[in-house]
């Protein structure tokens, strides 16, 4: 029997509230070590936890977004066990009552739909950070962002390949940032990723004993962790081996995983009710006040986008992968004559390749959603070509100024004057006795170097359709 | 001057008879004098005599409070910001707190002068003070015999007049335990009632802030300025803090009184025993009625606390780790060696115990035999007051079986000191008021202490009981020999 590899992933997912959890101090990334640390998150003497209701607010966010069920009444507890960058020597979380339970996520699988049970996510508190260079043979401990506010989000174990745990772990990187409460940055860790792999022989219920892969903090490396966990199981049994329950560390420079503790090394955390926080409350009221605010989610505005705008089905997805990408295409398209298909080529074309080669969020593109519509104006009503609006656009990219001003200054506009073209098509015919003959004896690619002489003597301002109908009636005489 | 009560000094101050910076002086000297109870850990004469300035100016102005250049201390467990909070440990002897706890704060606000702060058991685990890392405190009483614990040093120091009053916490009957054995009138809030932000925690569940003064009177000043709503507790509660003081007079006819028969079984010395009979009766005379009630869960009160608060403590003391502040061991070969050494000679035997004892109820395989069990007693025991309380006011027992025992007597033998607790602990696992007054004395001349309950956020009751005794008594006024 082939084998069959069995994933599930706990993810978690830093809330991009404006104070930590349990603290007033600020979330915000890249501050000096340890001046975003109060008294509560360096854990003197004394000091209490106190819940930040915004974490509450995006977790049962989440779990709508998931169609999941949200607990009315859940319970914080202690998670116990010594690390220096713990600073109470435990970590507030939940276990036995997650705020969020039993929700569901669609993957797009080889064109195929396939369901993705979500178990739970449950709110918790981040650690903060041991850092190891720089202090000769010492540890530095850096607590800004112990107490950042995260949701850990447990799979079911339904991915069967690589390849599925990536397109859910993406589907959940979309929908967490449709919904704002992330930013979901992988470099700056506040999208991680651990992954639990099992291998069986297909067609056992049974499940494999699994191995849990620590902190992969790209999507690639999660492909390639698994991939490598799986071959690695699968060639341990068949060599008479057993896996043996562990948790592995993934090293992306030599793309493989090792052992970091065994199931007896395991800490046993001592999980008990936080005595210093009453269990969380949410009424229904709460919940249906945070419904209406529930954007619309990446799927839903996919089909639409099928619908209302005619797209196919890769542009549609191509544009719904980021809010920020979708919006900027509906402004565009409100804005604009040009039909929503040209839009969508340039959203995904020309403006995604500017923005990757300058590492630009399209939130700050300097070629804002209406200017683009400008642009696209101009093409529509026949002012510029396609090919010249490349030119005007990246010359908007570079901040000379509004599509109209630059198609002025450069003297950029189409030649449509019927009579103008003729002679310049006249003149290339004139010179070009050779090529008529060719053409002539039936060669129909010769065709394109009248066009492209014609266009090379108006800089490329002539309007190709006009130029084409000119020269075939003229060559056809 | 210093055996006056808090009210007593205050009418002085607003007639400026004397000013709070020559009272804060002479309580000064009377603790510079009386080195030999050991009652103190610090003491700070320069914050002292500032915030006695800053009184006496607030005095002239007439914007004081009565709490306004009156002398107080603090348990060495609330944080104060600029001076040393111990928890009586080593492994914090070195600790001192960039802020003040809520209490601090608030008696801060009304004007009271804080002369320093007080010895207690190490974590507040104790039932004697001889926990402390600083070293045993003496009961002004006899010299030989503990004060109780683990408030013991806020105890010695009120019963010697060194202070006039001073803050204690309850966990399983710390306030109201040397309040009884020193002679002094104790309180333990409703839990939530006074803010734990602050309060180095031992079990969140039960720790509770209070005050130990010479009178339910003065209990009932220092307890309005203490409690609070404070938004930084999460288990705080939200209830506007009545005037404790307005309805002290009221007269206590009709006042229906249980007698938990539980308290009055096998392990209670038969003259402590006489002493809070008498002292009953003695509300019969101002027209209460006494009837005795069943409290049966409470035999098991003991051993549900001694799983549920170690549980806590085990957790609550891991940030003790010396990486961030407190003591570290000087010598040690690798971070896990770091925590061990660091641990091992920062804290001291009863609280290692009572880590061990926690992490092991917690433990995977024992939790739901230990832990979850014992979360269930403490319904079982909450319940029974409730049902209690269903036809009585207030229940009054004995607040501890003997009176103050030898130091040394029970040191060897952790179960016999924690027994000094079974009548104080149902209080806590319930989260119920309690006091404890002065009763009388027995054959050594030791003072007795009349434990009185009362129902949820009934503290304006109890004080009221209280003064009221004291109204018709005077064992609150009696001062050791040597301290008058």
């Amino acid at each position: 029997m082939p084998w069959e590899s069995v994933i599930g992933l706990e993810v978690h997912v830093q809330l991009q509230t404006a104070s930590k959890i349990f603290s007033g101090a600020s979330t915000a990334y890249g501050a000096d070590p340890n001046t975003q640390a109060s008294a509560v998150d360096i854990a003197l003497p004394g000091v209490l936890p106190v819940l930040n209701e915004d974490a509450a607010l995006m977790a049962v966010k989440f779990g709508m977004a998931v169609n999941a069920k949200i607990n009315l009444h859940s319970v914080f507890a202690r998670k116990n066990y010594f690390y220096p960058d713990l600073p109470k020597g435990y970590q507030i979380s939940q276990y036995e009552i997650p705020i969020v339970a039993d929700g569901l996520l669609t993957i797009d699988i080889d064109g195929e739909s396939k369901r993705i049970g979500i178990t739970r996510a449950h709110l918790e508190e981040d650690a903060g950070k041991s850092l190891h260079e720089d202090f000769h043979g010492m540890t530095g401990i850096d607590l800004n962002r112990a107490g950042t506010p995260l949701i850990e989000i447990v799979s079911d174990p339904d991915m069967r390949s690589a390849s599925e745990a990536v397109a859910y772990l993406k589907k959940l990187h979309t929908l967490v940032r449709y919904l704002e409460i992330s930013d979901a940055n992988m470099q700056e860790g506040s999208f991680r990723c651990d992954a639990n792999v099992s291998v069986r022989r297909q067609g056992m219920n049974m499940l494999g004993t699994r191995t849990e892969t620590k902190n992969i903090n790209s999507f690639r490396f999660v492909e390639s962790a698994i991939e490598f966990e799986i071959e690695r199981q699968i060639e341990l049994i068949e060599d008479g081996g057993e896996v043996v329950q562990e948790t592995r560390l993934y090293d992306p420079e030599k793309n493989e995983t090792r052992p970091m503790r065994s199931k007896e090394e395991a800490h046993d955390y001592r999980y008990f009710p936080d005595p210093d926080l009453p269990p969380l409350v949410i009424t229904e009221e709460f919940v249906e006040e945070v419904r209406e605010t529930l954007p619309e989610l990446p799927d839903a505005r996919r089909a639409r986008f099928v619908e209302e705008y005619g797209l196919n089905a890769e542009d549609a997805a191509q544009l719904t992968v980021d809010k920020p990408i979708a919006d900027y295409f509906e402004t565009s398209v409100a804005a604009s004559q040009a039909e929503a298909k040209i839009v969508a080529n340039w959203v995904n074309g020309e403006l995604a390749a500017h923005l990757n080669k300058d590492s630009l969020e399209i939130i700050k593109s300097p070629v804002r959603a209406e200017a683009l519509a400008g642009l696209l104006d101009r093409i529509h009503d026949k002012t510029i070509s396609g090919k010249i609006a490349k030119e005007v656009f990246e010359a908007m990219w570079s901040g000379e100024g509004t599509p109209d001003k630059i198609i002025e200054d450069r003297g950029l506009k189409q030649i449509t004057d019927t009579s103008a073209i003729k002679k310049i098509v006249d003149e290339v015919l004139a010179a070009s006795a050779t090529q008529i003959e060719q053409y002539k004896s039936g060669q129909e690619k010769v065709f394109g170097y009248f066009v492209g002489q014609v266009m090379k003597a108006t800089q490329g301002k002539a309007n190709p359709q006009q130029v084409n109908e000119i020269l075939r009636k003229k060559l056809n005489e | 001057m210093h055996a006056h009560s808090i009210r007593q000094l205050a009418d002085l101050l607003s007639h400026k008879d004397i000013s709070s910076v020559e009272l804060t002086r002479l309580f000064l000297k009377r603790i510079e004098e009386h080195t030999e109870l050991n009652s103190f850990i610090t003491v700070d004469s320069e914050k002292a005599l500032a915030q006695a300035e800053n009184a006496d100016k607030l005095l002239a102005t007439g914007e004081a409070s009565v709490l306004t250049g009156i002398p107080i201390a603090h348990k060495d467990i609330f944080c104060t910001k600029g001076t040393l909070t111990t928890c009586g440990s080593r492994i914090l002897s070195n600790f001192v707190s960039p802020y003040n706890a809520t209490v601090v704060d608030n008696l801060e606000r009304v004007g009271a002068v804080m002369l320093g702060k007080t010895n207690m058991d190490e974590f507040a685990m104790g039932s004697s003070n001889e926990n402390s890392y600083f070293g045993t405190v003496k009961n002004p009483w006899s010299p030989e015999r503990v004060p109780g614990g683990s408030s013991g040093g806020s105890a010695a120091a009120v019963a010697a007049r060194l202070v006039p009053a001073a803050s204690g916490t309850d966990t399983g009957g710390s306030i109201r335990q040397p309040a009884a054995l020193c002679g002094i009138t104790g309180l333990k809030p409703t839990y939530g009632r006074v803010s734990r932000y602050g309060m180095v925690a031992f079990a969140s569940s039960l720790d509770q802030g209070g005050p130990l003064a010479q009178s339910a009177e003065d209990a009932a000043l220092l307890l309005a300025a203490m409690a609070s709503f404070d938004p930084k507790d999460s288990t705080s509660a939200e209830r506007e803090v009545p005037d404790y003081r307005a309805g002290l007079d009221t007269p206590i006819r009709g006042l229906r009184i249980g007698v938990p028969k539980a308290f009055f079984g096998a392990g209670l010395d038969t003259k402590v025993g006489a002493v809070v009979e008498q002292a009953i009766s003695e509300f019969e005379a101002l027209g209460a009625s006494v009837r005795e009630v069943e409290l049966p869960a409470s035999r098991l009160a003991v051993p549900c606390y001694y799983v549920l608060a170690p549980a806590e403590a085990s957790s609550n003391l891991s940030r003790f780790d010396g990486v961030r502040y407190g003591f570290r061991a000087s010598e040690y070969t690798d971070l896990i060696d770091m925590y061990m050494q660091t641990r091992a000679q920062g804290f001291g035997e009863e609280v290692k115990r009572r880590i061990m004892i926690g992490t092991y109820a917690l433990s995977a395989g024992y939790y739901d035999a230990y832990y979850l069990k014992a979360l269930k007693l403490r319904r079982l025991i909450a319940d029974d007051f409730e049902q209690a309380f269903e036809d009585c006011d207030v229940l009054m027992g004995p607040t501890t079986p003997t009176t103050a025992f030898a130091i040394g007597a029970k040191a060897e033998d952790p179960v016999a000191m924690y027994l000094n607790d079974i009548y104080t602990i149902p209080v806590n696992l319930a989260g119920l008021p309690a006091m404890s007054v002065p009763a009388g004395f027995d054959e050594h001349h030791l003072p007795v202490g009349l434990q009185i309950i009362g129902q949820y956020f009934d503290e304006a009751r109890l004080l009221n009981v209280a003064h009221q005794y004291q109204h018709a008594t005077d064992w609150h006024t009696r001062i050791p020999e040597g301290y008058a």
